[in-house]
Parts: structure tokens; sequence; C-alpha cells
């Protein structure tokens, strides 16, 4: 090839990628912001809040107050039940109390201790380390109310914030979700919530869509249906001295999951005083 | 032939083809019509007017949808002053009730597929992801 | 220069067809993956990373790797070295390439790639890996091509191309020091947090690329006409023998550290590896005899009447390849997360989907490598010949 075609090539290359590069960086609709004075927030507008839950894990040993959140939040959020324990996705969930809170137990914690049934969620972190690695900002920290959001279309599904988070809170869509979730007697998704889709990861928001209409989370008013319950989850701002959960973390002894790595959890655990006589399978 | 010769058929050639969108239509009998879109029983009007809508829905819904997701705002005032709230299932499909009948018509038409829906749940008529 | 790829002998095609059958082996897995998910590969909502990403974390080593040939060459006039840059350059170019696919085909949303590029988040590891590789890789091809162009004109390479030299040799060990840096900076994954992380990458990194370096410069010697010269493999094999006796050593470092203290977080992925845990011993066969071979090349090499016989050089360099694969390409990455944050294990192994988009990948790989390659003898016989 002689040397002008060759350098013509190049600089048909070069030019490409060039064009390629600039034009999308000189279009002035990137350069504005999205939220112009023709946006405000909605009635509950927040700034400095964050929001932060309180499970007194004694309530929470009863199997109908699980149920009760757990399926509350499936049905809020279209979350798909996946028959697949590895592909399954969950929000909100039991553990066992060894394994939500492995430094408190010891070589002689009783059976029943050990397998004694905990819910766990995301615990919305001051520092969230799942935030700090995502490389696209598909999840982050919102500023006016701490919770720890996530935003479908962005996400790229490289799954590195399910490698960050310290208490296994993310999942992810292996495949679509549609086929698992749950129906109405019509056939459509029990809730008007986006089912999300394929290759992209999921967890609790905190129900940022019912507070952002001035709402409490699907699991906490579930709560007050499930008679005798009410204490088990207690929602509120941990800013503000004069909520409830701030009273309970003054006043009771709390506990958060994995303190010492430095995350911040704001969802706090009231430690039972004693555990049940037997296991759920009868073992001491 | 020569290969001046070879070159200029082969051009005309590639140029009959690359031009197949452009004449296609004036040969074949078959015209896809214009769709007939079902409008909304409801007349006090659309967040914008029809061409601005026609124009620039889906810079509209992604302006939407940054204000919504990621900065946590809720309400949107229109050109003419009027406020809706910022979604899609809860302000667009109030009106467009049958998303079959209005959004899918135009979008066959034009061939285009929105993802929206391997998500959003799916409005009564639209076709399942 | 670009159109030797065209003209080569049967052999050449024949290897270009075989790259090219595996390829479309692996588009058409991972057409399936594109259409129904990554359900269908192995991975799991405790494993989330598996097969991709660790063949990610051990290419990004290999084309780290060209270092050990630039720096001494073009730092330190090592003129034995000569011959040989342009392969070592050239091959991180094709283990690049490798890398960027890998992390690629793993992606849940691969149309949404470019959101790295629009959204840009500088507090994210990830995001300065996918700007280090492909600052990397651009650096490799055009000093690459630069100085196989000049040596086809037989004249001294452009004076703008040295500061880019310069600038690959600190850059080459960022890549790799960036990728540890994904993993070492995790408190959810014990295994990962440790400062020798970064450390043990470079340093496996720089026994198995130039033992890849090594085979490959005997493959050109035998099917190419092309001798880098015995001082230039022999130097190369000096570096691998005392990268993978560091390696070694850093490892047991480790093993050290975890099992002295005996904290339990720190024991059990070690335990999951050599003895099984809780009945789990997937990866225990492969631990074995990945370590094993690692020692026993290690010790090999060490011997210089061992190393300078090509009929041992060639077995060991296998060796080397294969033990440091076993330890970056499967153990590092899935033993990461067992147990999981919550103390379960799950036990994880690829499917064949999964490894046929590997393949194709691998083969995409050896699809570049091979029209590079072809430019760089063709340029040299051309030179030889005239």
């Amino acid at each position: 090839m002689n040397e002008s075609r060759r350098d013509f090539l190049k600089l048909l290359g070069l030019g490409t990628v060039g064009a390629g590069v600039a034009l999308p960086l000189l279009d002035p609709a990137r350069w504005t912001p999205a939220a112009s004075a023709a946006t405000r927030p909605g009635p509950v507008a927040a700034a400095g809040r964050q929001w932060g839950m309180v499970v007194d894990v004694e309530k929470c040993m009863r199997e109908d107050v699980r149920r009760a959140c757990v399926e509350a939040c499936d049905r809020e959020h279209n979350v798909p039940r996946i028959p697949d324990p590895e592909e399954e996705v969950k929000w909100m969930w039991t553990d066992d109390y060894e394994h939500v809170f492995p430094d408190e137990v010891h070589a002689h914690t009783p059976e029943s201790g050990r397998t004694a049934p905990v819910l766990v969620l995301c615990n919305h972190c001051t520092q969230p380390p799942c935030v700090k690695v995502c490389p696209t900002a598909a999840t982050w920290k919102r500023e006016e109310d701490g919770i720890v959001m996530m935003d479908m279309h962005r996400c790229i599904g490289c799954r590195y914030c399910m490698a960050a988070c310290p208490f296994g809170a993310r999942s992810f869509n292996w495949r679509d979700p549609r086929a698992w979730v749950e129906r109405d007697a019509d056939g459509k998704p029990v809730s008007d919530y986006p089912t999300r889709t394929a290759g992209v990861v999921e967890k609790c928001t905190f129900c940022a869509e019912r507070i952002r209409v001035g709402g409490r989370p699907a699991c906490v008013e579930a709560i007050e249906q499930v008679p005798g319950a009410e204490g088990a989850l207690t929602f509120g701002d941990v800013n503000d001295p004069d909520s409830d959960v701030s009273r309970i973390l003054r006043e009771r002894n709390t506990v958060v999951r994995r303190e010492g790595l430095g995350t911040g959890p704001n969802v706090y655990y009231i430690l039972p005083a004693s555990f049940p006589a037997t296991a759920a399978d009868g073992r001491v | 032939m020569g290969d001046r010769g070879r070159i200029a058929l082969g051009l005309g050639v590639f140029l009959v083809l690359a031009a197949y969108p452009i004449w296609s239509g004036w040969v074949s009998p078959a015209q896809a019509e214009r769709p007939e879109l079902e409008l909304a029983a409801d007349t006090s009007g659309c967040v914008e007017d029809t061409t601005f809508m026609k124009a620039s829905h889906q810079q509209l819904l992604n302006e939407w949808r940054t204000a919504v997701v990621r900065d946590g705002q809720r309400m949107w005032t229109s050109s003419t002053g009027r406020e809706w709230e910022m979604s899609l299932t809860g302000t667009c499909l109030k009106c467009h009730e049958n998303s079959a009948n209005f959004c899918t018509r135009c979008h066959d038409y034009a061939d285009v597929r929105p993802t929206c829906w391997s998500c959003h749940v799916v409005p009564e008529g639209e076709a399942g992801s | 220069m670009l159109q030797n790829v065209f003209h080569g002998s049967r052999r050449y095609w024949a290897v270009l067809a075989l790259w090219t059958l595996l390829i479309l082996v692996g588009l058409a897995a991972y057409s399936r993956q594109f259409a129904e998910g990554l359900s269908v590969t192995g991975m799991s909502r405790d494993v989330s990373w598996g097969l991709y990403i660790a063949q990610f974390t051990f290419m990004v080593g290999v084309a780290a790797s060209a270092v050990m040939v630039v720096l001494p060459y073009y730092l330190h006039d090592y003129k034995a070295f000569g011959r040989t840059v342009i392969l070592g350059e050239f091959l991180a170019v094709s283990a690049v390439v490798v890398c960027m696919l890998f992390v690629f085909v793993d992606m849940g949303q691969p149309r949404r790639v470019l959101n790295v590029l629009l959204h840009p988040r500088p507090n994210s590891v990830m995001f300065w890996d996918f700007m280090v590789l492909g600052g990397y890789l651009l650096l490799n091809l055009v000093i690459g091509v630069v100085t196989i162009e000049a040596e086809r004109k037989e004249a001294p390479p452009p004076r703008w191309v040295r500061p880019l030299i310069y600038l690959s040799i600190p850059w080459a060990v960022s890549i790799h020091t960036v990728t540890a840096f994904l993993y070492s900076g995790l408190g959810a994954r014990p295994f990962w947090m440790t400062a020798i992380l970064a450390p043990r990458f470079l340093a496996s990194a720089f026994a198995a690329g130039p033992s890849l370096l090594i085979l490959l410069a005997l493959l050109v010697r035998r099917f190419g006409g092309f001798d880098v010269g015995r001082k230039s493999i022999g130097a190369l094999s000096t570096i691998v023998t005392y990268a993978m006796a560091i390696n070694v050593f850093f490892v047991l470092v480790e093993m050290f550290t975890a099992l002295y203290s005996a904290i339990p977080h720190d024991v059990h992925p070690f335990a999951y590896l050599f003895t099984g845990l809780e009945g789990h011993a997937a990866l225990r066969p492969w631990t074995w005899v990945g370590d094993v071979l690692a020692v026993a090349c290690a010790v090999l090499l060490l011997v210089p009447s061992v190393r300078h016989q090509e009929r041992w050089l060639v077995p060991l360099c296998v060796g080397v390849i294969t033990a440091l694969w076993i330890e970056k390409g499967l153990a590092l990455v899935i033993t990461g997360f067992i147990p999981s944050p919550l103390g379960a294990i799950t036990e994880y192994a690829p499917t064949a989907p999964e490894i046929a988009i590997t393949v194709g990948v691998y083969a995409v790989g050896g699809f570049v490598l091979t029209t590079l390659y072809k430019v760089v003898l063709s340029v040299r016989e051309r030179l030889q010949s005239a």
C-alpha cells in the first residue's frame, strides 16, 4: 500500500474515533442539569435525614411476624420467587442467628440460639462499600435521606456491589424474573412496581417509592396487621432525636451487624435477652 | 469490458441496492398504512402539546426518569404552568390506558422497540417483553 | 504492512481457521447467554463472579508482563531482547483484548457498557481498571505498530515514541495493581483483603507472562523461521525462575498469616482449598495439583543446568502457566466467595456454555496474536532476504 493511501486511512480511522467521542460530548443536553427549574420534590421533601430501622429480634422470632414482613415486601416490589436457591432474589429474609451475628456466638451458645431466626435486609450503611465500588453510580447513597438507592436503568450488571457487600444483601437477576413474579387473578403482577429484567442487581430500598409520598416501608406497615407484634420493627429518622428510632437507640442496648467493618449500618437489632428452650426442629 | 466498465457496473449495482429503502415503496403494491391512534378519553390535554410530544416524548420520559429515580424529584411543571406527577404508569397511562391501540401502533409503524416494558409492568394490551 | 496478514502459508491459514471455528462456537454460546441471561453460567447469588472474571484476572497479568522485556531493553539497553520486545508488546495487545472481552461477556447488561464512560465514577476501582486497560491497549498498539514499521523501513523509530515506551513501563505495573485493588480493598472478602495481593499478582504475572512468551518465541522459531536468540530465551527463563520463586514465597507467607493466627474467617478459605470445608471440596484436587506443580517447577527452574535445556524449559513453562492459571484463573476468584458473608458455602462449577464462551474469547486473542505475529514475521522475513 502506498504511503499516501495509508495516511488517508489513518486519518479516516482517527477522524471516525474522534467524531465518535466528540459528538456525544458536544450535545448540549448532556451539560444541562436534568432536574431543572421545572421539577420539584414531592410533599415529603427531606434534607439531612437518615432513615433507619430497629429490629426487635425476639419479637421477630415469631414465624407469623416474619412471614408478614417478607410477603409484604415481596408483593410490594414484585420480587420473584425463584425456586433454585442459587438464583434466588431476596430483599428481606430470615437467616440463622449464628450467620447474622457471627461475633455474638461462641462454643457454648445453645443450638436454639445458633438457629434462632433473624430478619435481614439491606442495612443502608452510612459508608456503604457497594456505593464505593459501583463504576456507574447505579447505586448511590441519597443525600436527602440516606437511602442507598438503586437505578435499574443504569446498572450494567457487573456485580461488583455484590462482591463488596459484607451482608450479602444484594441479588442479581440471572434470568428474566417475570415468570416467577406473583400474579393476581387477571394474570397481572400483583404490584405496579417495575419487575426488573435479566442482568441487573436489586435490593431493599427502604420502600423509597412509598416514602416519597409520605408512607412507610411495606414491612413496617405489615407488622401492624399482626396482632401482638407492635414494636417488632420500628422505622424512623436516626438523625431526628425525637423519632421513635432514636428513642429506642438511646434507651435500649442495640447492636448492628459486623460493626467492626466500619460501614455504619442503619439497621439496628435489639438482641433477645434469652433464647427459646429448643430450636425450631426440637434440638436444644 | 475493461476495468472502468466493471467499476461502473459494480458502482451502479451498489447504488441500486443501497437505495432500496427509497424505491421499494414505489414498486411494491402493499403500503404500510399510517397508524390510527385511539386517543385518550380525557381531552383536558396531555402534559405538552401534540407537536412537542410527537418529537420529544422520548427525551421527556428520559428526563422524568432521571429526575424521579436519581434526583428524588416528583412534580413537574409543564410549559403551560400546569403541574403533573412525573410517572409513566401514574400520569401518561392514566389517560392513554390502552397502550396497544396508542403506543404500540406508532412504535410498530416506525419499527421502534422501547425496552421499557421489559421491567415496567405491562399495561393493558401491550405485548410482553 | 497490514497486507502481510492476507498472504501466508497453508499452516497459517489453518491456524486462523481453527481460531475462527472456536470463535464461532463461542459466539453461538454467547448468543444464548445474551438471550437468556447469565443463568446459563454456573454463577450464583453467593458466587457472583466465576470463570470470566477469573480469566480476566489471569490475562491482565499476562498483559502486564510485557514490561519484563520492555524495561530491560529500553531502560537498560539490554540488547539481547532486541528481537523479543515486539513479540512481548503484541502479546500484551492480544492479552488486553481478551481481558476486555471477558469483562464484556460477564456483564449482565452489555448494551449498557458505555455507562462506564458516560457516568464516570473515580471512587470505583473498576472504573479505573477500564481506563488503564484501555490506555494500555492503545499504548502497546501504537508502540508496537510504530516500532515494527520503523524496522521495516530499516530506520530508527521516531523520537516521540520513546516517552510512550517509558510510560508503558509504570503503566504495565499499574494495570495489574489496579486489578488487584479490585479485590484487596473489600472488607467483605477476607480471602482477598490482603496487602500482599498486588505484589502476588505482579509476581505471578511476571512468571506466567514470560513463560508464555518463551513458548511463543520457540513456536515462532519453529514455524516462522525467526529466532529471538538463545540469550533472550535464557534471560526470559531467569525472569520466570525468580518471579516464580517469589510467587511461591508470597503464597507461603499468606498461608502463614492466615493459619498461624487461626482466625476463622482467614482460615476457612484456605481450609476450603486444601482440605474442603463442611463436606465441600470441589477445588481441593485443583489446589493440590496446582501447588505441587508450582513448587516443583519453581525448584527445578532454579537449577541452571535444567532451565538452560530447552527440552526441560518447555514443560517447565507449561507447568508454570498451568499452576498459575489454577491459582489465579480458578482458585482466587471463586474462593473469595466461600464462605458467603452469611457463612453459607455454595460451590461453583462452570457450565458448558460458559466454557464455550471462554474458549471463544481466548480464540479471539489467538486470532489477534496470530495476525500481529504474522506481520512481524513477514517484515523480518523480507528484511532477511533483502
